[in-house]
């Protein structure tokens, strides 16, 4: 297909980018089930019923992980070259996390005993709690920007990615992952356990607004090239208002039992969240903190024109399709979770 | 260790264990498709309980495979950075397509099959299996794809020098047809149906011997054996062309597979032996010409040997020889299995012969040894290039990676994969213990309404 002259960099960069917020929206709660998995119920018949809340889905899930991996090494083959060597050690403990978590929920309802069970439920807590984690403070190492070298190659060490601010946005991962998958939980669930996991939306909502706001302060005070963006377009400001608006819209909608339009509203807030961490990145996809000229961006370390336009070829035929299909397998398993003799 | 010795190893190790899985999901898919396809046909319940057997067993493959199947992607860019920024251009592309077309459709129908037996009709579950089993079958061709063009690199130029070397794509549809991707995507797709065949037909082979669930078991080993033998035999055919290819597009590899030294005509083929490397000689049986005829059908015509080759750009020879013959031998092995099973159950004979049930039992390790083995020869056939003719493995590594990370990780990864093949056998051996559930035989819910409906008509 012949795409003119479309920006192919610009369009890319927002693939990648939509890609990524696919993933974080659709596994976050995954991820946030899993979390919540040891904390909120203790009997095994309502451990089966959170791990089959997720069960027909979180595998497709993880595939928007694995497809927007696999876009970046197309389209950005220098980002993902210099970001999955760069941070070798992390992410090699996000690859062990996450064959912990996705191997607990397959194994744990396969063997009755009930200390198999307490092993696989504390892999699959840990595994994504580990995961979560570590994608914020991946997140957080991008937005603060990374030493690189001339030849674009990062040019610091593991410890050196665990600093202050990375922790800080991953700590906000934590709390917003968790809040999404308790709200997904309500909509899931019903009776005492429902109840069980309503307690736990409004703490985790206000977790997750307290460490975004110390976010956003310190983005403001400490992230210049961040709020320089932001300073250049100050519309964008308007994202960042409709993220709190759609977060304070959680706790009306759960109170009024609207489940669905609660989790919509979650969805919402993250999409809106990564819009704001796209936005503020944008050129850059590795802001490099010591000499802003190394940084990485859309249009240096991009593949080809050429291939970029084959790729968007494949993802105009394909993405529709899965859209598609994606939903209607959504649309399949909607409603309260019920056990039968094939779950999990 | 050096770091690229460990990264070597490490690849290595992932990918092994990696490979395990996906081939019996390949395999497993398709065989679900037919005995799905059959109890939607026939409405014989026996079918209905092997859907639902087969399919748990297919469940736990495809959960180690998904697992196992990320690290491979994230290590091209952890420990091959170099070699990332190189293909990326080219690779990506191919390694995007898997995504979009392939695990999407995979893991999203999967869904259906695992869980939607009582949420949606037969028609559509069925139509579930068979996006699975497509999506399976995707996946194979997007990765082959992007590893024969690491042997067979077309559709593309260099741009840049030295270390900011990298191919850029010049021709799509030249890159996914380059001259080695058919030949090797047909025969890693049967050698995969063989995976999933045998293992159905080991199971119930081990049914037989201990003379449990016997209608189950035969059906398991007449099915399977149907997709064996075909498979047995397309993999003689599908391996035939592609070394034929290795001959004229590899020719170092080729001749490390055969451990032929002398560019000589009437080449001759070792059936088995020893290469002895020192004095650049093969030991073993031969047979004269046979080389030649079998690469370009004319006895007569000269094979490249090693000895053309500089000693800097050979492949470890053998490693290839053995890794290639053991495949070849093992496939053969199974071609002869398969024939006699298949005459044996023709002739209603198939319960009689103990030695014959214990083979089949034990089959399932061939196809096993047999793709590894061919994947290891097809990767080490391929050094010291990563891209043959382009990229050296040597100097493909990440730039900042180093051997201590990679000594860490590796540790891991053996820990971590230790643990999950307990686990997998252990459920395995849970699950086949365990048998088909005979309540299967009356199937409830939607699909009892389907069956009941349809009997009725009738």
């Amino acid at each position: 297909m012949n795409f003119g002259s479309l920006d192919l960099h610009t369009v890319w960069f927002a693939l990648v980018g939509i890609l990524f917020a696919g993933y974080v929206i659709l596994d976050g709660f995954d991820l946030g089930v899993g979390m919540l998995h040891l904390l909120v119920v203790r009997r095994d018949e309502e451990r089966r019923v959170f791990l089959n809340a997720i069960g027909p889905v979180w595998d497709g899930n993880e595939v928007w992980l694995v497809t927007g991996g696999g876009a970046l090494f197309a389209a950005f083959p220098m980002v993902y070259a210099t970001v999955f060597s760069g941070f070798y050690l992390a992410f090699m403990a996000l690859l062990c996390a996450l064959i912990f978590r996705a191997v607990a929920i397959e194994f744990r309802s396969k063997h009755p005993s009930p200390r198999w069970r307490a092993c696989w439920d504390a892999g699959f807590a840990s595994g994504s709690f580990v995961s979560t984690l570590l994608i914020g403070v991946a997140m957080g190492n991008l937005a603060w920007g990374v030493p690189l070298d001339a030849r674009g190659e990062f040019a610091g060490s593991f410890l050196g990615l665990l600093h202050p601010y990375a922790l800080l946005m991953g700590a906000t991962t934590v709390a917003l992952f968790a809040m999404h998958g308790a709200i997904y939980l309500v909509l899931k669930t019903e009776g005492e356990l429902q109840a069980a996991v309503r307690r736990w939306v409004n703490p985790l909502i206000i977790a997750f607004i307290l460490c975004y706001v110390i976010l956003t302060l310190a983005t403001l005070l400490y992230v210049p090239h961040i709020t320089e963006a932001f300073r250049r377009e100050p519309w964008f400001f308007a994202v960042a208002v409709a993220v709190v608006l759609a977060i304070a819209n959680i706790p009306r909608e759960v109170s009024h039992g609207r489940e669905f339009l609660a989790f919509l509203s979650s969805c919402g807030a993250m999409a809106g969240l990564m819009a704001i961490f796209g936005i503020g990145m944008f050129p850059n996809l590795v802001f490099c903190q010591t000499e802003p000229s190394y940084s990485l961006t859309a249009f240096n370390a991009s593949s080809s024109e050429k291939t970029l336009g084959i790729m968007l070829t494949i993802a105009l035929l394909g993405i529709p399709v899965v859209l598609a299909y994606s939903a209607s397998i959504y649309w399949i398993f909607r409603g309260k979770v019920k056990l039968d003799r094939m779950s999990y | 260790m050096d770091v690229l010795l460990l990264s070597r190893l490490q690849f290595a190790l992932t990918i092994t264990f990696h490979y395990l899985y996906p081939p019996l999901s390949i395999g497993l898919g398709l065989l679900l498709v037919v005995v799905e396809g059959l109890w939607l046909k026939t409405k014989n319940p026996l079918y209905h309980q092997m859907a639902r057997f087969w399919t748990k067993v297919f469940a736990l493959t495809f959960a180690i495979g998904v697992a196992t199947g990320i690290v491979m992607e994230f290590e091209f860019g952890t420990n091959w950075a170099t070699y990332s920024r190189y293909v990326g251009d080219v690779f990506g592309s191919a390694l995007a397509a898997e995504g979009i077309f392939a695990f999407f459709l995979e893991s999203g129908f999967l869904a259906v099959l695992l869980f939607g037996w009582d949420k949606v009709g037969p028609r559509l579950h069925f139509f579930a299996t068979c996006m699975v089993a497509l999506g399976a079958h995707f996946s194979a061709i997007w990765i082959v794809v992007a590893n024969s063009w690491m042997q067979t690199p077309a559709g593309f130029h260099i741009v840049g020098e030295g270390l900011a070397a990298r191919a850029e794509i010049t021709d799509f549809w030249a890159m996914v047809f380059n001259p080695s991707s058919m030949n090797r995507l047909s025969h890693t797709v049967v050698g995969a149906w063989q995976a999933g065949a045998w293992l159905m037909i080991s199971v119930g082979g081990w049914y037989l011997l201990h003379r449990r669930h016997r209608d189950f078991a035969l059906a398991s080993v007449k099915i399977g054996l149907g997709l064996a033998a075909v498979a047995a035999l397309l993999s003689l055919v599908t391996g035939d062309a592609s070394a034929r290819g290795v001959a004229r597009n590899q020719p170092a590899k080729l001749a490390a597979f055969e451990g032929l030294w002398q560019t000589v005509p009437q080449a001759p083929l070792h059936l088995f032996g020893w290469v002895d490397k020192a004095h650049g000689r093969t030991h073993g049986p031969e047979v004269t010409g046979l080389l030649s005829w079998l690469a370009y059908g004319d006895s007569g015509r000269p094979v490249t040997g090693l000895e053309a080759i500089r000693p800097a750009d050979r492949p470890p020879v053998n490693a290839s020889f053995q890794l290639f013959h053991l495949m070849v031998g093992v496939g053969c092995l199974l071609i002869g299995l398969a024939v006699w099973a298949e005459i044996a159950s023709w002739r209603g004979r198939l319960e009689q012969s103990r030695l014959l049930l214990w083979l089949l039992t034990l089959s399932v390790l061939g196809p096993q040894i047999a793709n590894q083995a061919g994947w290891w020869a097809a990767e080490i056939g391929r050094q010291p290039w990563i891209v043959y003719g382009l990229l050296r493995t040597s100097d493909a590594l990440s730039k900042v990676v180093t051997a201590n990370q990679v000594a860490a990780s590796m540790v891991m990864f053996i820990i971590v994969y230790l643990l999950l093949f307990a686990v997998f056998v252990f459920l395995l051996n849970d699950k086949i213990r365990h048998g088909p559930d005979d309540g299967d035989l009356q199937p409830t819910g939607k699909w009892a309404l389907g069956f009941k409906a349809k009997g009725g008509a009738k």
